[in-house]
């Protein structure tokens, strides 16, 4: 049995897809290592892109909690054509042992 | 034949390549997809070559595209340190540089593109580097640190952003540009002025309207880049960064059109219904400005192969994007949205002084084409929406500071 971090990606569709992620990996990263469909990563995790937007699932909002003010990652947020309270981008998230089980939505598409 | 027999042959394992092997596999296709690179390693990412990957700060994991394990469990064979020498469409197979022959059923063709070559007496001495590939990024980091000078030859972004990495390893660095102004080909004169001057306050020198006359040696290595107004530039390294040109070659010795860069259509497709082309080596179709031109980002690359993968897997085409960049120089995001193909007017919002400031194009229509965002992500953002909607925006309200960029994109 495997120790590493889980976290489930659910499409637009409803698929989901459970991965594992390491330690210290984005979220973001945990997808396209995985090759999950949903997140495009353009710009590959540097915050420049806002093509790994995620819908944080409830149980897991407190923990994952919501950009910072003024950041980088809030800015490009607030423009996506979709965003909800629970928007993140999937690159600024990175995998902590208490995030292990974490579920994230994908929006219907990236641009 | 079913799709599950059909094969697919991928030559070009960067970027565009190496995506495209991906989005095949998540849109279901079942049959076997071969990717044929010439580099000894899977594709990875080229943007951080002159950023983090040159400071030290990126490592081989974080660089790959996908992790090593990807590709067998994929089923997406690699064969790498391998070229493509020619096409054969009627017998649709593909010559490779080991002699064997690989048949396709439908052929990618994601040949990148190559760093421009200068003619100039020295070319050939040590120490005289480009920046395309991990492998030659390797070789200026060990050029650079402190007490050692680079001199860069061309000051486009590339040569900008490894100047800045320079700065950041403690060397000291001399860029040299041929035109009046540092990206003179890529951006407008206003914005050439911001980096120029942000660069000579890192330390960075810059020389324009320079010619060159000869790379000079000691020993069979570089140690100055002589100009013909006859002043000697002395370094210890020279970084060659003056553009790049399609790798097209491969394609018109087939057959297919190229006009510098291998000609599609929207869905990707060459003329050739078993033949597509993405990325650097593609002359492409750019709808928002009813023209067609070579787009040399990662961006693209995504997009188009996102577009062949979607017409060979029978799903709806992507929607087509703005064209969009981004280059990373100190604490200076910069990201660019459009292209500026008719602009008439050029609007600034924001303060340069700041480092925080945008310039707008806009057509003779007040129709926005394109935005220039120095650290201003809202403006970036806001525009790039603006573009794709080829939304007409009178150039007072995008200088307005108190109009909020939500609001004039909405």
């Amino acid at each position: 049995m495997s120790n590493m971090p889980k976290v489930t990606y659910i499409e637009y569709n409803d698929t989901a897809h459970e991965v594992e992620v390491p330690l210290g990996l984005s979220v973001m990263r945990g997808a396209i290592d995985n090759n999950v469909p949903g997140i495009d990563a353009d710009c590959g995790g540097e915050c420049a892109c806002a093509t790994c937007h995620v819908y944080i699932e409830p149980e897991w909002q407190d923990k994952i909690g919501v950009p910072e003010p003024g950041s980088q990652e809030a800015s490009m947020l607030s423009f996506a054509a979709v965003t909800q309270p629970n928007s993140r981008l999937s690159c600024q998230l990175q995998m902590r042992e208490d995030l292990d089980g974490l579920v994230v939505r994908m929006p219907e598409g990236q641009h | 034949m079913s799709q599950s027999d059909a094969r697919i042959v991928i030559v070009g394992a960067g970027h565009a390549g190496g995506s495209a092997a991906a989005f095949l596999r998540q849109y279901g296709w079942k049959g076997p997809i071969t990717l044929v690179g010439e580099e000894p390693i899977a594709p990875y990412q080229r943007p951080p070559l002159s950023k983090a990957w040159l400071k030290g700060e990126a490592d081989a994991a974080s660089l790959a595209l996908r992790p090593d394990s990807f590709y067998p469990s994929s089923d997406i064979a690699l064969r790498l340190a391998t070229s493509a020498v020619g096409i054969d469409r009627e017998a649709r197979a593909v010559a490779l540089s080991s002699g064997e022959t690989l048949a396709y059923d439908h052929l990618i063709l994601a040949l990148g593109s190559r760093a421009r070559k200068l003619s100039l007496p020295g070319l050939s001495l040590a120490g005289v580097l480009e920046l395309r590939t991990v492998a030659e990024a390797d070789q200026l980091k060990a050029a650079l640190g402190p007490g050692k000078r680079l001199a860069v030859i061309g000051g486009g972004y590339i040569g900008l952003e490894a100047a800045a990495s320079a700065r950041a390893l403690g060397a000291e660095a001399v860029v040299i540009e041929r035109e009046s102004r540092v990206l003179a080909r890529v951006a407008c004169p206003e914005l050439s002025a911001f980096f120029q001057d942000y660069h000579r306050a890192k330390g960075v020198e810059i020389v324009v309207g320079a010619a060159i006359e000869a790379l000079e040696g000691v020993d069979g290595h570089v140690t100055g880049v002589r100009l013909s107004d006859g002043r000697l530039i002395g370094c210890d390294a020279v970084l060659v960064g003056v553009g790049a040109a399609a790798n097209e070659e491969l394609a018109r010795d087939a057959g297919l059109a190229c006009n510098g860069g291998i000609v599609v259509d929207l869905a990707a497709r060459t003329a050739d219904p078993l033949i597509h082309a993405i990325g650097d080596c593609t002359h492409r179709p750019l709808p928002l400005y009813e023209s067609m031109g070579r787009l040399e980002s990662v961006p693209n690359a995504l997009e188009q192969a996102k577009q062949a993968a979607a017409d060979l897997c029978g799903r709806a085409p992507p929607t087509p994007e703005v064209p969009w960049f981004w280059s990373d120089q100190y604490d200076l995001r910069l990201q660019i949205a459009g292209l500026p193909l008719g602009a008439a007017e050029t609007v600034l919002r924001g303060d340069p002084a700041a480092a925080q400031f945008a310039i707008f194009h806009l057509d003779a229509d007040e129709r926005l084409l394109a935005v220039e965002a120095i650290n201003a992500t809202p403006e970036f953002m806001g525009g790039r929406i603006m573009i794709g909607k080829r939304k007409k925006i009178p150039g007072k309200k995008l200088r307005d500071m108190s109009l909020s960029m939500r609001d004039l994109a909405a």
